[in-house]
């Protein structure tokens, strides 16, 4: 055993480990970080990327023990009930860039990293980027499609939306009080003799 | 486009955008393998390593003395209990069906058939303690080819059986009488065109390896698996198991896409469930990619032998089709079958007065074959698609020219083909003129002309699709006449909440597809509730206690008409309270816009959720009447659906290196009315893509021993983005006449129409070469050697 | 997939990194980035009982001038290859064939030395090197030595490292007046290379007065196609001369046969690529 220190989506965690876990096995299964997921044997994949010190990985490529010392951001610290999604979530929540959502995390941390290097992307330096993150469900045009808005919106621009959408449907599950209240008023004038 | 009038107002027909994100795009996904529960166990599993060998001894003793195992077992320790996992659809009366082990007892007859199996308490443990179970193989001889499997004195996969020949499945239009006889048409023809294709073999590769939980320690054993089917699972695990089928819960999850590769009642799910009950304790097991692509079934795999009878104008005159169909070394769950679901659909959008089908199902020593989206549509359009372009070339006609020349005519709807299918409704003209618009066909033929003329190194070819197929999974009589095993029914149900929020139960099993959205907004307009108000329930046999589950693009065109039915009976039931609090006569009573009202009176409506309160309460209802609006509906479809399109490809072909480059694909499908045209428009996305691949990329290899070469993601090799053209993609729209929405199917579409497109276009491209087909996936080797090797196939 | 249990030292100088593999005998293994070994762990084709982690070594890790070269330690990264201005300006060849490697998240992890270690045919860094006439710095229980990238190469995934040695570096002479283009076919963006090649070029007036080329996944370890440089020097810089001289790359080279390719179509996509990469790296 290993003893580790690494920072996962802001928090601290010291742990020992085997010398042969994996990254992305420590993240899930000692740190309950599910959100990283594993794809592939061979680093083909990408499903499991996540940002070492701030650069895309692929987090079954790495030991844990390489990662000591190091600060790791995943899927599940990209967004908070404190800032809100990221312009990448976003934009693969509006251009339909995802179905079945396995590939995702992994496509939008490297989209993050693409992004952060190459801030205005040509569609066909998009498709390179990408290159090292497989989806079989979307045909990756809408996930193309996904990462050049999210430039857009990153540089400050203005994202036009590709068909109007009556309202956000994401994290509109906060609870109305209001509506919570007017419904249990209803119930209790109908309840009550 | 054709749009017809009355068209359903809100929700239906707009791009919401997905619930399902909100939890995908943040990490907070519930995939089986990120099921944990206390005192879990990890399940490891042995698998062959040779194609074909007698197992004369397997001791597991020295796995169970190493670190932290807690069991250990092989195929003889669970022989009396592990049955055979079924197979449903015994496509013929004789056919030759063999007992499929989990485990493998006496003989393993693919590599990578499980062994032996261990339990232990970390997932780590387990793996490692596999090195030490001890086998012993003698190795028989292994039969991988088709035809050499077929040949007198081949070695027998399952030797007791005496045959690798499972069955042999006839269609004849002329015994049929839905048509004439096939070899008189080939006898009168002017032109016949005979050609052989191949089909390789793919790996479905859904990006979620497929994982199992078992908790075996509750009132009911709960099953949490990546699998399409929870219902047909439960189903046959209380047949196999012989627990009772309400002892048993199976949870679908979310499931990270399927594409007919978990549409299977897998050996791992049973190893899982034995496991469990032998250690009663809760247990998970998650496949390797390498064991996936190794183990999980494989799709296609075919030698199509095609004979097309055509008179010197164009007009096809009969269609003779000869199948061998390598079902690997078991029959998996629907796998014979698979053929026949293409078998009505060689005759495509044409007219033909003749056709034969004969398919033969063979035994091989690798891993079995079963259903790969389209599951048989593509291999049947494949073929069509191509063998019409060499009766182009051999006219001299352009080939959109030779299919309109065939092709069923708008106004000729409803028509029945020569397999007695009831086209429902299309038009064939408006999708190909819509494509060849977009794609500026007449353009791109001019330019294919001068890379021609000039000799350029990189020569332009444009393929042509036309397809259309069968969605809706399917009439129960239908299924019951090809002796499949279940029916083809769908169910929903509404679940009114007091405070007028929905629950909507379905049978269908999502894993990718979006229905959470899609029936919201069904159910959205049905009822007059909020989108948001509205939760689907699914995949879970507690909850969504009774359904089909999701394959062959039937979700929508079946289920969509079971969530509709649901939701009139609920409307139906809300009726005499609404005319009770309205204090009406029913008969007074008009529905419209979520609203009860009095007719004639436009304001003082009541809602669903009004009246859902009310039966809530129940204080104050119609004599007599059951405090209750939930409903449920089933529906069994009458017909097929055949949604339709024209895909069109340009692709250049450096000859120097055979390298295929797409320049551009234009997909125009015909989907018939559309729920959400996102959603639409990512699955022809997607499906387009699966199609190009097998044209271009994909294909799982033996060699000679049955080993699988192409064992990795590595070497079997999938497309990333950069790999692929922007498509540009559009729809008519013709409604679906048998639906009340509308609906057709939009789920295989894609893969059936683009593989066939890719590949006629690359022909095209080396035609002047003398070339006539080039085997998938067009490889640039195999590019390079059709376009310098004269006249001929490569 | 899990890789079988082994023990891990991490050294932070040279010396140490040495002594670790030296305890630990011919069972150990080097890592680097990663990126091809870890994989291997994966699917347990590798089982090392000690992996010695050179990611702490100091002084492995970064780009400088050193005179006529540019000596890049053995763990920099490609991403930081990539990054570097004066691998852009000195050894253009070196960035343009480090772009094609597999794809931004491993370019992240793998290091140029790693990458050359492994000493893998289809990888693009060998065939780079021995294009560039690299030198390679080499670590071990007797010492330093230091060995021709045309000799480090000795069978597929062999290099000149002994048991024990450590590969600290790699200096790249400067190539000034040199133009340079590394030209990559595979079958998918992510695939290792069907064939590649490294081709340098140095023009004068109308003529080619010098060429290095080398190929790429075109026998057990990377090749010089020494009959294309040969027949290359002198001639006038026109296509059709180029064309001539690349009719000789497959000379020599023993190509296997995969699944991507067959030896006889390596062959010709050796020819026509070499073709392809001395017309872009001469600017014809």
């Amino acid at each position: 055993m290993t003893r580790i220190s690494i920072t996962v989506d802001g928090v601290r965690y010291d742990d020992d480990v085997e010398p042969r876990t994996l990254l992305v096995h420590h993240l899930r299964e000692q740190l309950g970080k599910i959100g990283t997921v594993v794809g592939c044997d061979t680093s083909n994949c990408g499903a499991c990327t996540v940002l070492l010190s701030g650069h895309a990985v692929k987090s079954c490529s790495v030991l844990a023990v390489q990662a000591d010392g190091q600060d790791v951001l995943t899927i599940e610290g990209l967004s908070g009930p404190d800032r809100g999604l990221h312009p990448v979530q976003q934009a693969f929540h509006q251009r339909h860039a995802l179905q079945c959502g396995f590939c995702t995390p992994g496509m939008i941390m490297t989209a993050v990293d693409l992004l952060s290097e190459n801030p205005d992307p040509s569609d066909a330096e998009i498709r390179e980027g990408l290159e090292g993150n497989l989806c079989r469900c979307t045909g990756y045009q809408n996930i193309v499609s996904a990462v050049r808005d999210a430039a857009t919106a990153l540089r400050g621009g203005t994202v036009p939306l590709p068909e109007e959408e009556p309202e956000l449907a994401i994290d509109a599950e906060e609870p109305d009080p209001q509506r919570a209240q007017a419904a249990a008023a209803a119930i209790a004038e109908k309840v009550s003799p | 486009m054709t749009i017809a009038p009355d068209r359903p107002a809100a929700e239906v027909g707009t791009a919401r955008r997905r619930k399902e994100d909100a939890r995908l795009i943040t990490g907070r996904t519930l995939w089986t393998e990120n099921v944990t529960l206390p005192g879990m166990l990890h399940i490891a599993i042995l698998r062959s390593p040779f194609a074909h060998a007698r197992i004369t001894r397997v001791d597991v003793e020295p796995a169970l003395r190493e670190p932290g195992v807690v069991a250990a077992f092989s195929g003889r320790d669970v022989a009396d209990v592990q049955g055979s996992l079924p197979c449903a659809w015994p496509v013929t009366e004789d056919i030759v069906l063999p007992d499929r082990p989990a485990v493998a007892v006496d003989e393993v007859r693919f590599a990578g058939e499980p062994v032996a199996v261990v339990v232990a308490r970390s997932r780590a443990a387990a793996v490692d303690a596999l090195a030490a179970v001890d086998v012993d193989y003698e190795p028989l001889p292994v039969v991988l080819d088709l035809e050499a499997a077929l040949a007198e004195g081949a070695p027998l996969v399952h030797a007791d059986k005496g045959t690798n020949k499972t069955y042999t499945w006839v269609f004849d239009s002329a015994q049929a009488g839905t048509g004439g006889a096939v070899e008189a048409a080939l006898a009168d023809a002017e032109v016949v065109i005979r050609r052989r294709y191949r089909q390789q073999r793919l790996v479905p590769a859904f990006m979620e390896p497929r994982s199992v939980v078992v908790d075996p320690t509750g009132d009911q054993v709960t099953v949490w698996t990546s699998t399409q089917i929870p219902h047909i699972l439960r189903f046959l695990l209380a047949a196999v198991t012989g627990t009772p089928e309400h002892k048993i819960r199976v949870i679908a999850p979310d499931v990270g896409g399927g594409f007919g590769g978990k549409l299977a009642f897998t050996p791992e799910e049973m190893i899982a469930f034995l496991a469990a009950k032998r250690v009663g304790k809760p247990v998970k097991y998650t496949e390797s990619r390498t064991d996936s692509i190794a183990s999980a079934h494989h799709g296609r795999d075919m030698i199509q032998d095609i004979e097309l009878a055509a008179r010197r104008d164009g007009t096809v005159l009969g269609l003779k089709v000869n199948l061998l169909a390598n079902m690997g070394a078991y029959l998996g769950l629907v796998g014979p079958g698979v053929p026949l679901l293409g078998a009505f659909m060689y005759n495509a959008i044409y007219k033909f007065p003749a056709y034969r089908f004969e398919c033969s199902g063979v035994f091989t020593n690798t891993t079995l074959t079963d259903a790969y989206r389209g599951a048989g549509r593509p291999e049947a359009t494949y073929a069509i698609e191509r063998i019409m372009d060499e009766l182009a070339v051999e006219l001299g006609l352009d080939p959109i020219e030779v299919r309109r020349r065939n092709w069923i005519g708008h106004e000729e709807f409803p028509f029945t083909t020569v397999c007695g299918l009831s086209y429902d409704s299309g038009d064939y003209a408006a999708a190909t003129d819509r494509a060849k618009e977009l794609f500026g066909y007449d353009d791109l033929r001019r330019e294919q002309a001068e890379r021609r003329e000039r000799g350029d190194p990189v020569q332009l070819g444009i393929g042509v699709s036309t397809y259309t197929e069968m969605c809706g999974l399917a009439p129960s009589r239908v299924l019951g006449s090809l002796r499949f095993g279940a029916g083809g029914w769908e169910s929903a149900a509404i679940r009114m909440l007091p405070t007028g929020k929905v629950e909507v139960v379905t049978g269908t099993s999502p894993h990718g597809q979006g229905h959470e959205t899609a029936w919201s907004q069904i159910v959205a307009d049905q009822l007059g509730v909020a989108f948001e108000d509205i939760e689907v329930l699914h995949g879970d046999t507690r909850s969504a206690y009774k359904g089909l589950d999701t394959y062959g693009s039937r979700s929508l065109a079946v289920g969509g008409i079971a969530l509709v039915n649901a939701c009139q009976k609920v409307v139906e039931k809300a009726r005499p309270v609404a005319a009770h609090m309205l204090e009406c006569d029913v008969e007074d009573l008009e529905w419209s816009g979520g609203q009860f009202r009095v007719r004639g009176v436009p304001e003082g409506g009541r809602s669903l959720a009004d009246c859902a309160l009310a039966v809530f309460a129940a204080h104050d209802l119609p004599d007599g009447m059951e405090p209750n609006l939930d409903a449920d509906a089933v529906y069994d479809p009458v017909n097929f659906s055949f949604p339709h399109g024209t895909h069109l490809c340009a692709a250049e072909v450096d000859t120097e290196t055979g390298r295929v480059t797409l320049r551009g694909y234009v997909a125009v499908d015909d989907v018939g009315r559309v729920v959400n045209p996102l959603i639409v428009e990512g699955q022809v996305h997607g499906g387009v893509v699966q199609g190009i691949s097998q044209a271009l990329f994909e294909e799982a290899v033996y060699d000679g021993d049955g080993n699988l070469l192409s064992s990795t993601f590595a070497d079997y090799t999938l497309p990333s983005a950069a790999d692929l053209p922007d498509l540009v993609t559009d729809r008519t729209e013709t409604p679906a006449p048998g639906h009340p929405l509308g609906t057709k199917g939009v789920g295989e579409a894609g893969t059936i129409a683009a593989t066939p497109a890719v590949v006629n276009a690359i022909v095209d491209a080396l035609r002047p070469r003398g070339v006539n087909d080039i085997q998938m996936p067009c490889t640039p080797e195999r590019v390079w050697r059709a376009a310098h090797s004269q006249g001929g196939a490569s | 997939m899990i890789p079988a249990p082994f023990e891990y030292t991490l050294p932070s100088t040279v010396d140490e990194a040495v002594r670790a593999l030296a305890d630990a005998g011919e069972d150990a293994k080097v890592l680097a980035g990663g990126q091809s070994l870890i994989p291997l762990l994966r699917l347990r084709l590798a089982a090392p009982s000690v992996l010695v982690d050179l990611g702490a070594v100091e002084g492995l890790r970064g780009i400088r001038e050193d005179g006529d070269a540019l000596v890049i330690g053995a763990t920099t990264t490609h991403a930081s290859v990539l990054a570097d201005r004066l691998v852009h300006r000195f050894v253009p060849l070196l960035a343009q064939a480090t772009a094609t490697v597999a794809d931004r998240q491993v370019r992240h992890r793998g290091t140029l030395g790693g990458a050359l270690a492994h000493a893998d045919p289809a990888g693009d860094l060998p065939a780079t090197v021995v294009a560039l006439d690299a030198t390679l710095s080499i670590a071990g229980p007797d010492g330093s030595r230091t060995v021709a990238a045309a000799d480090f190469f000795v069978d597929y995934l062999t290099s000149a490292l002994g048991p024990g040695e450590v590969l600290v570096a790699v200096r790249v002479p400067k190539r000034e007046g040199w133009s340079t283009h590394y030209e990559k076919f595979n079958r998918v963006a992510q695939a290792w290379a069907t064939v590649g090649v490294a081709a340098a070029v140095r023009r004068d007036n109308g003529s080619i007065a010098e060429a290095r080329v080398a190929l790429t996944n075109m026998d057990v370890m990377p090749v010089r196609a020494a009959a294309v440089e040969e027949a290359l020097t002198g001639v006038p810089a026109t296509a059709e001369a180029v064309a001539a001289a690349a009719e000789h790359a497959a000379e020599g080279t023993h190509p296997t046969g995969d699944l991507s390719a067959s030896p006889e179509y390596r062959a010709h996509l050796a020819r026509v690529l070499t073709r392809r990469a001395v017309l872009a790296a001469a600017g014809i």
